[in-house]
């Protein structure tokens, strides 16, 4: 849990939420992280025999492939399987196949840190700490108990289409967003699919309240499913403005010279946190560790900031210049626990307002 | 079928027992999955009976809507598409319209088209900002960036995409039969002094009405359990239908028993409207096959020859060439919603798709073996139900029928469900291999695939099979060596249906499928999810071509002789 740029009622909900946090009865509280684990021959050398491994991630999918290209070239000899859907789905599709007690996955990445909360509850995460989290990963970002750790960090945010909307036009707030004038022509993720609009609309309900998301809701949104989309359809001009959606698609196609913009919204950003974690019973249990390491490496970390557009928690790894940096932005506070206990209703809530 | 060693048994004993073997396997295949259904709507939480479900289903207008929905949706696609195939199907079958075969062609390209992809594609097309209709008609018209001419995120939007890919099955069924009406009736007809009218209307309208019906009834339950299109549009639009309720019902956590529940209105609908379609047509007779009988002769258009063929390309132009033309441009071009220009061409996306994209082996190895597999068996299956229930052969044959039909009520997301359920747990788990897909790929498209033979097989008058009877062959070797060959092309015509149905599928396929077992549409519909429209536009491409050489390969089949519906006579 990060205390970053945050306002008084932030911090106090903060503290609260944290000793939430520290009075979840995981089932392994009482083991105590084991010790970091460097990438040995061994370990490359029995990731080899396996010969494969199988990554649940919620990031978008290029940039998953990205990454898995890069771990392919780096231990030549293992296939990388990417398995990329929304987080919600994805925590859907692992609680059904563990169910019929199928162990499909070795490595797992959710959009909604609220399910690494479960999971860990379930028991289903095997304990490993690559070197680089216990060497280079702030407290706040690795589970006590070594099941998993932030992997990624992004926000989602409001953009526009520089082509359909003159900056000094575009919202500048979630607020702004309710005049009619965007009637029509709103763009969003749905928390139903998407781990990162049921964090963001977490977030906003609890500081803006749902009256904003009832007010919205009159606002003839385009309905879409992951927070990778709205980008998109942002860039295919489809729609000009964005409620929500992820930064990193944004920083991608305005890298490329497609005509988006970033809007931070003056009432805080909402602060997404991606953690992986390696399961119990991977199918392939060396390549899992050894992919859950080079996910954690600085190159790794370095590569999904550079090529994804992501932020990264880990000490060593640089922002890419252009982007505006994570401490200049005024954030809302994530808080996986809170979303774990409301889930649902953000779900039913949010489908009243919505209709989908 | 080994009946040929042993002729003298085989006459009395094999066929008993293999029929017997068919309606055991037909039992499980559908009884489980809508028994688990059945069992699942009327337990509430703790797993006592109740009927809270269907209370919430009648009750609650987050079901009710979807429920009209669905129906408006159903009965405007079945009215649409029996007023455009009906028309296309007698010119293409009994007229002397130029390119007829190619017309036959370009609906089978738009059957092949997977109703999630023409869906994606019409998006391109007409999205009302980004469509690319929209744009020209923009720049022709010089109207502002308001204007929107075409807006696929709306019902009737939804309506007209699924009936591009609903309105070929109307069209098979009647060209087929209008293919079977020999001449001589209307020549007789004509001979007696009737006008082309009379002709018309007391001849081949009377015969080419049982499939009509059945087309009508098939584009009516196949509009109403379609989960792919509403699956890409309806959430957009802002609305659900009954499918994409149901779906949206397994988000976690997953609430079976009133999926359970919301399928069964539609299983109900479906049972009505078979029975009245029995009732209907099961007083007549339509054999039109005897022994002796002459090709249809075409009727002469005259001038009108040319705007028949206009208005046939004018109506394919609509799942054809539109859709795919949208598809190649979003495969190569810079941004999907960009016209390709000689700048914004880029390979990017085939990179993508075949070198980077993990997925895509795999998807496409378990797609293909999936279809063949599910076609051969599927089809098999099917002849052997049709002709026990068209000749009457084993006593419950209508029970038989019915179960074969019954499949196509269950929207194929509850059909996966009740495959999930049945088979996850002991003493058979099916779940994470691709034996479940296939089970449910087969289950899925035997009602179709039975209706298809059935209906060829009135048409075939028992007299020749009798004759081979009296001559003292079995029922199984008189269904190979007389029923099976005269029903050649249409048994290929079933085998390709199921084979493209299976390609196809998506709903049961998104439940069943696990990493391992992962299939084209359910890579497609993920990639959709995040709107990797480039990508599936190279995935959906590659699955065009694919599907197409299997189809091209199976009507070269020797023996069988070319297949519906690419035949022309």
């Amino acid at each position: 849990m990060q205390t970053r740029n945050v306002g008084r009622r932030q911090v106090l909900r903060a503290v609260t939420v944290a000793a939430l946090v520290l009075s979840v009865p995981g089932r392994t509280a009482a083991a105590a992280a084991p010790a970091p684990s460097k990438v040995t021959p061994d370990l490359i050398e029995a990731a080899k025999k396996e010969g494969k491994v199988i990554w649940y991630t919620a990031v978008d999918l290029p940039v998953a492939e990205r990454i898995g290209k890069a771990f392919e070239a780096k231990y030549p000899g293992i296939d990388m399987r990417v398995e990329r859907s929304g987080g919600e789905r994805i925590f859907q599709r692992i609680g059904q196949e563990y169910a019929s007690n199928i162990h499909a996955v070795d490595v797992v990445n959710s959009s909604d840190a609220a399910h690494f909360i479960v999971w860990k509850r379930d028991g289903i995460l095997a304990p490993y700490v690559p070197e680089d989290v216990a060497l280079h990963y702030p407290a706040e970002h690795k589970d006590p108990d070594g099941l998993f750790a932030s992997w990624r960090g992004w926000l989602s945010v409001i953009g526009y289409n520089t082509k359909l909307v003159k900056a000094e036009d575009a919202p500048r707030s979630f607020a702004d967003l309710l005049d009619p004038k965007w009637s029509g022509k709103i763009v969003k993720g749905h928390p139903g699919y998407s781990g990162t609009i049921m964090t963001a609309t977490f977030q906003i309900s609890r500081d803006l309240g749902w009256g904003y998301f009832e007010k919205l809701s009159k606002q003839k949104v385009m309905q879409v499913q992951s927070s990778a989309d709205p980008p998109k359809k942002l860039a295919l001009g489809e729609r000009s403005v964005m409620a929500d959606g992820n930064e990193y698609n944004l920083f991608q196609l305005k890298e490329k010279g497609e005509p988006v913009e970033i809007v931070y919204p003056a009432e805080g950003t909402p602060l997404i946190v991606g953690p992986s974690g390696v399961l119990k019973d991977a199918p392939h249990p060396n390549a899992a560790r050894l992919l859950q390491s080079f996910l954690f490496s600085a190159e790794g970390q370095q590569l999904m900031v550079d090529f994804g557009g992501l932020r990264s928690f880990h000490a060593l790894v640089k922002e890419k210049a252009g982007r505006k940096p994570l401490r200049e932005i005024k954030l809302m506070k994530d808080d996986p626990a809170a979303v774990e206990k409301q889930a649902d209703e953000i779900k039913a809530r949010y489908s009243k307002y919505f209709k989908v | 079928m080994g009946s040929r060693a042993l002729p003298s048994r085989a006459r009395r004993d094999f066929s008993g027992a293999i029929l017997f073997i068919c309606a055991a396997a037909l039992c499980l295949l559908v009884l489980l999955p809508i028994g688990w259904l059945v069992v699942f709507a009327f337990t509430g939480r703790g797993g006592r009976f109740t009927l809270a479900n269907f209370r919430l289903l009648f009750t609650d207008p987050a079901f009710l809507e979807p429920l009209l929905t669905t129906l408006v949706l159903a009965v405007s696609v079945s009215l649409i598409c029996c007023l455009v195939a009906a028309p296309m199907g007698w010119i293409v079958a009994r007229t002397d319209m130029p390119l007829r075969r190619t017309v036959r062609f370009l609906v089978l390209a738009s059957f092949v088209t997977p109703p999630f992809l023409g869906a994606i594609a019409w998006e391109l097309l007409a999205a009302p900002n980004s469509g690319l209709l929209n744009q020209l008609h923009r720049a022709l018209t010089g109207a502002g960036p308001e204007a929107v001419l075409f807006d696929v995120y709306t019902l009737p939007g939804l309506v007209f995409v699924i009936c591009c890919y609903t309105f070929p099955y109307v069209f098979v069924l009647v060209a087929n039969a209008l293919d079977r009406i020999p001449g001589e009736l209307e020549d007789a007809s004509a001979m007696l002094g009737g006008s082309a009218w009379r002709t018309a209307r007391r001849v081949t309208i009377p015969l080419a009405l049982p499939a009509l019906a059945a087309g009508a009834l098939v584009a009516f339950l196949q509009a109403m359990t379609l989960f792919g299109a509403p699956g890409i549009l309806a959430l957009p639009a802002g609305f659900h239908t009954m499918t994409t309720k149901i779906w949206s019902l397994f988000q976690y956590p997953p609430k079976p028993e009133l999926a359970a529940a919301a399928s069964l209105p539609l299983l109900v609908v479906t049972v009505v409207l078979l029975r009245a379609q029995s009732a209907v047509l099961g007083r007549r007779g339509y054999t039109v096959i005897g022994g002796r009988s002459g090709p249809p002769r075409p009727v002469r258009l005259g001038p009108l020859r040319w705007p028949a063929l206009g208005l046939c390309l004018a109506t394919l132009s609509l799942p054809v060439f539109l859709p795919y033309a949208a598809l190649v441009n979003a495969a190569f071009s810079r941004i999907p919603s960009q016209p390709l220009t000689f700048e914004r061409f880029t390979l990017d996306h085939v990179r993508f798709v075949f070198l980077e994209l993990s997925a895509t082996r795999l998807a496409l190895k378990n797609t293909f073996l999936l279809g063949l597999l599910a076609a051969t068996s599927g089809a098999l299956l099917a002849l052997v139900i049709s002709y026990l229930t068209a000749r009457a052969a084993i006593r419950g044959h209508r029970v038989l029928g019915f179960l074969a039909t019954a499949p196509i009520a269950i929207p194929g997301i509850a059909l996966g469900v009740g495959l999930f359920l049945a088979y996850t747990r002991g003493p058979v788990v099916l779940y994470g291999t691709l034996w479940i897909l296939l089970l449910a790929y087969v289950t899925i498209e035997l009602p179709a695939a039975y209706q298809q033979l059935q209906a060829s097989l009135r048409a075939v008058s028992p007299e020749l099979e009798d004759a081979s009877r009296i001559l003292g062959a079995s029922r199984l070797r008189t269904l190979r060596d007389v029923t099976a060959p005269l029903l050649g092309p249409s048994l290929i015509a079933t085998w390709c249906f199921v084979f493209v149905a299976v390609v196809r599928e998506l709903s049961a396929a998104a439940i069943l499928f696990t990493s391992e077992t992962k299939v084209l549409s359910v890579l497609i519909f993920d990639l959709n999810e995040s709107g990797d429209l480039a990508a599936i536009s190279v995935l959906g491409l590659t699955m065009l071509i694919l599907t197409s050489a299997v189809i091209a390969a199976a009507n070269r089949v020797p023996g069988l002789g070319g297949g519906l519906p690419v035949r022309n006579n």
